[in-house]
């Protein structure tokens, strides 16, 4: 609301009630008060993520229970069933969520009774729209599905006599792609170990799966390295880094968030992940990500980024407010009066001059190659 | 940099030489024994101010002749041959400027150059019809700054001169003449000159011409007809002439086309007098001193189309201004001449149509310097002439062209702006405050579709002299009710701390991001950027190119001194009026400036929204698919 505006502007605002225009400058994004899905669901694996829980998690939920939603909801509205479907896989806490929307929609072409490619793609293109609408916030989400859409309509501009082969190479490209994934994060983590010497002392924000797949191989390669995470409140991120990591015997140490300018000078490198690579080549990441990258850039460390390639979305944010605001609730363990105005948002927004360098599936890239590859991925 | 701006020892104080122009008067230099050298080599000796194409000329089509020089010939006209200072509109005074155009048409022919006489171009379209492989580069190419030579000189000898001081000019320091040398010069200069008035005739004055024309390969204006009021002026008007950079791109493969052209030249240049160092690559007219005649001619032109010649005056009187408007203007206007072509005899229409569009391109640029946007969308229609099935019939041939460029208009222009709005628009929140710079047809599509939108917010808009563009923007802002301020820019730091996004349009985006603009772009752009206020680019991509351009010295456009000089309709603060001819005072009127991308936060383009460092990427996929159109 306390924008920078002429005088008069203000006093026009002020008169003509201003708790709505507080909303609405928020832009044309709907109901900002709505609580981000994405993070919910971040919250909910980081609450459960350990390693034994996750192999246990695979055996019981891999597989069996999709394959049981899928037909169990064949009789019911094809939109319906996306959601959910897509909910179910969500909760698989190794699963990327690119990868969830994607089996989701593989589900949608499985469970489908058109006819012709341009039938499918028709559904598949109202699945994804009611994915996409469903949860704004989250960003691989909707790449993911515009991954799997331009996919789709690359392959029927191919010539197939049968349908159905063609429904079937879709399938398969599908069930591909939660492979090209995991695979994607052992590419990452192999890129990454040229940078990661002995000796080193490396800060790590938020709890991403491929940073953690970094750290792993580094210390199976044998590297002698610490970690310093911070706390990552509100969602604890930080101690369940730490427990994970200590697992593999690497020298933990924990900060809390405001701890990192003073710990900055004996860190060596800042590593992080990211929720979705903008256009410009910065990232959208866990709240507190800007604040680190700042403070690294300005005592010369190099902040590296771990991020699949799918993440690339075709968004260009101007400042931290012009993206979907992604809210979710933030426990402080005490009463809060009502009065006050509690900042909920989930995420920020890092601009590409304070990134040094992007690991990709694709190789080691520099913040202004992401444009280039979304232009010659969707152009 | 610094070297540029060190005063040499020099004779003449006025007459400093800055480092990247040579003084053009040595024949001494070792003589190319092939004019036409292989393309590469002329690559690494063309001068520093760039070796790719430049805003203000065409790139030269991609077939036969053409190949052997494309690169040289492109970098050519960066000065711009035989442009025309366009700053004015209408209403400016025109009996100011010149006594009498038509004295000056008519009168003193240039010993630089042959300035056609009113019947010389059917002559030279004529002659240049008859050529089977002109292309932009030879109606270019005699578009070029003096070089000095003695007239005794072959022609051959003068083809190697300009070879070589093509090369000289690449060498960023000047060599060093006498002044006996060049006095020499200019006796026999004057001597040429004399004899050619003497005779008086047209045939003489082409031979002298012709003379002239080997003598001085390189000036600018196959059109300018240097103003000679007598021996004083002449003197340092030479003076300056030979001082005048060779044209750093520019070349010569063979004389006769040289002659051809500036017999063919239709406009008629008065090239100003008083300039500031610095730009002297860049030619300088007298503004004003053509239009009264041209009007007056024409029902005369035979072998120039009416809509060229319609086009060319609008741009002259500047109706027509701003890249989208002229390269539409232009496209249009070859829309006709496609539809009243008709292939003469002996002849290939691909060929003989691509002459014809050359020429009335050198035509547009002795009115006004190309612009990127013109330069692109005539490399697209040459393309597209050149691809025509040979055995296409005539008329079929003509619709596919008319159809060609019909959907370039709609692609490239019309519809990439509806894209860039949908963009910009997403951008646009309530509670903005937008500032904008100048007159760009994106930025005000924009405010207007966000607007309709029912967006809340404010423009800012800036403007500058001496065009006042800014004011035909806030006219149709206002009309349309949207709540506008106006400032002039020397206020931009004072009001940019409420600003909360800039929108500017560009007249080309360059390969490392750089934004090629209007004069005064780049100002607000560091502003902006000094109050961490984004800057948004709205810009077409066929307007991108793929030079690069450090500074907005190398390759500019000047515009009318005099208009710089006299405030319109306030003549308590004139001052300056009637100082224009002072010889301790130069005015520069510079029509565009370059920003650095590191003050751009984001350019939208049809494309979508890029990061300036992504322009290379969308030049490089943009030719593939633009050629394939």
């Amino acid at each position: 609301m306390w924008r920078r505006s002429a005088s008069f502007i203000l006093d026009e605002r002020r008169s003509s009630n201003s708790p709505p225009m507080a909303d609405t400058t928020r832009g044309p994004f709907p109901n900002p008060d709505s609580i981000s899905a994405y993070y919910q669901t971040r919250a909910a694996h980081h609450g459960v993520i350990t390693s034994d829980w996750l192999a246990q998690a695979q055996a019981a939920v891999g597989g069996v229970s999709g394959e049981e939603h899928s037909v169990a909801e064949l009789g019911k509205e094809k939109s319906f069933n996306v959601i959910d479907e897509f909910n179910s896989w969500r909760k698989q806490p190794d699963l990327a969520e690119a990868v969830a929307a994607i089996r989701a929609l593989a589900a949608v072409i499985r469970a489908s009774e058109a006819t012709t490619m341009m039938e499918l793609e028709i559904e598949l293109k109202k699945a994804s729209d009611t994915l996409k609408s469903w949860d704004k916030t989250s960003i691989s989400l909707t790449a993911g599905c515009d991954l799997f859409i331009r996919y789709v309509t690359r392959t029927s501009a191919l010539e197939y006599e049968d349908f159905n082969s063609a429904k079937s190479r879709l399938l398969e490209r599908a069930e591909k792609f939660g492979e090209i994934s995991c695979k994607a994060r052992r590419i990452i983590a192999m890129l990454s170990q040229d940078f990661i010497f002995d000796g080193c002392t490396i800060l790590v924000h938020g709890l991403s799966r491929v940073v953690l797949e970094v750290l792993k191989a580094a210390a199976q390669n044998n590297k002698l390295f610490r970690v310093l995470c911070t706390e990552g409140r509100p969602d604890g991120t930080g101690v369940l880094l730490s427990s994970e990591l200590s697992k593999l015997d690497i020298p933990v140490k924990l900060l809390l968030d405001s701890a990192v300018a003073y710990s900055m000078d004996e860190v060596d490198m800042v590593f992080v992940g990211a929720d979705g690579v903008v256009e410009s080549g910065g990232i959208i990441n866990m709240m507190g990500t800007y604040q680190i990258a700042l403070v690294a850039h300005s005592m010369n460390k190099p902040v590296y980024v771990a991020a699949e390639s799918y993440k690339f979305a075709r968004l260009y944010p101007l400042d931290q407010k012009d993206m979907a605001p992604a809210l979710r609730p933030i426990e402080f363990g005490v009463k809060i009066p009502a009065k006050v105005e509690v900042e909920r948002s989930a995420r920020d927004y890092t601009p590409p001059q304070y990134l040094t360098l992007l690991f990709t599936d694709l190789g080691v890239l520099s913040p202004s190659v992401v444009s280039d590859e979304l232009i010659q991925l969707y152009l | 940099m610094e070297s540029r701006r060190n005063p040499r020892a020099v004779v003449d104080p006025k007459v400093r030489q800055v480092g990247f122009f040579t003084s053009s008067s040595q024949p001494d230099s070792t003589p190319q024994p092939d004019p036409i050298a292989p393309a590469s080599h002329p690559v690494s000796s063309i001068s520093p101010s760039g070796n790719s194409l430049s805003p203000v000329m065409i790139p030269p089509p991609r077939h036969n002749s053409s190949d052997t020089f494309p690169l040289r010939a492109a970098a050519a006209s960066a000065v711009s041959p035989s442009s025309f200072s366009y700053s004015s509109r209408r209403d400016f005074p025109d009996g100011s400027t010149t006594a009498s155009p038509g004295r000056v048409s008519r009168g003193s022919f240039a010993k630089s150059s042959v300035p056609a006489a009113s019947s010389l171009p059917g002559v030279g379209m004529d002659s240049m019809a008859a050529a089977t492989s002109s292309s932009v580069p030879a109606s270019r190419l005699t578009t070029v700054s003096i070089v000095n030579m003695p007239p005794g000189l072959t022609e051959k000898a003068s083809g190697k001169q300009v070879q070589s001081d093509q090369m000289k000019n690449s060498k960023p320091l000047k060599e060093k003449t006498t002044k006996a040398e060049r006095r020499a010069l200019q006796e026999a200069q004057r001597a040429a000159k004399a004899a050619a008035k003497a005779e008086g005739g047209k045939a003489p004055l082409v031979t002298s011409g012709s003379v002239a024309s080997t003598s001085k390969a390189a000036k600018p204006a196959k059109p300018s007809s240097q103003k000679n009021e007598g021996a004083v002026a002449a003197g340092p008007s030479e003076k300056d002439r030979k001082k005048d950079a060779p044209h750093p791109r520019m070349q010569y493969d063979d004389e006769s086309r040289v002659v051809k052209a500036k017999r063919r030249a239709v406009v008629k240049q008065t090239e100003a007098k008083n300039r500031v160092e610095l730009f002297r690559h860049l030619p300088q007219y007298e503004h004003g001193t053509q239009l009264p005649d041209l009007e007056t001619k024409f029902f005369q032109l035979d072998p120039m189309h009416p809509a060229v010649y319609k086009v060319g005056l609008q741009y002259i009187s500047g109706d027509i201004s701003g890249g989208n408007a002229r390269c539409i203007a232009m496209l249009q206007a070859f829309q006709e001449v496609v539809r009243d072509y008709s292939t003469p005899p002996e002849k290939t229409l691909n060929r003989d149509m691509t002459a014809k569009i050359s020429s009335y391109v050198s035509f547009l640029i002795e009115c006004r310097p190309l612009s990127v946007s013109m330069g692109n969308a005539i490399r697209f229609v040459k393309n597209r002439i050149a691809k025509l099935p040979i055995t296409l019939a005539e008329y079929e041939a003509k619709a596919a062209l008319q159809s060609d460029i019909e959907r370039f208009i709609n692609e490239k222009i019309i519809m990439a702006d509806n894209v860039i709005v949908k963009h910009a628009v997403s951008k646009i929140r309530d509670g903005d405050v937008l500032l904008t710079y100048g007159a760009a047809t994106a930025v005000e599509m924009v405010l207007l579709h966000a607007h309709e939108l029912r967006k809340k917010f404010r423009v800012l808009v800036v403007d500058s002299r001496p065009k006042l563009e800014g004011q035909l923007l806030l006219r149709r802002l206002i009309k349309r009710g949207i709540n506008c301020t106006y400032t002039h820019i020397n206020a931009i730091s004072y009001i940019m701390h409420e600003v909360t996004k800039v929108f500017l349009g560009a007249s080309s985006v360059l390969s490392n991001g750089t934004v090629y603009s209007r004069v005064g772009t780049a100002c607000v752009a560091m502003v902006a950027s000094a109050f961490r206020v984004p800057v948004l680019v709205c810009c077409e991509a066929y307007k991108f190119h793929e030079r690069v351009q450090l500074d907005s010295i190398c390759s500019n456009e000047l515009g009318d001194p005099n208009a710089i000089s006299k405030v319109h309709g306030r003549e308590d603060i004139n001052y300056l009026d009637g100082l224009t001819n002072n010889a301790n005072l130069q005015f520069l009127n510079l029509m565009y400036d370059a920003t650095p991308s590191d003050y751009i936060s984001m350019i939208i383009t049809d494309y979508g929204m890029v990061p300036p460092t992504s322009v290379p990427v969308i030049v490089r996929e943009y030719q593939k698919e633009h050629l394939l159109v």
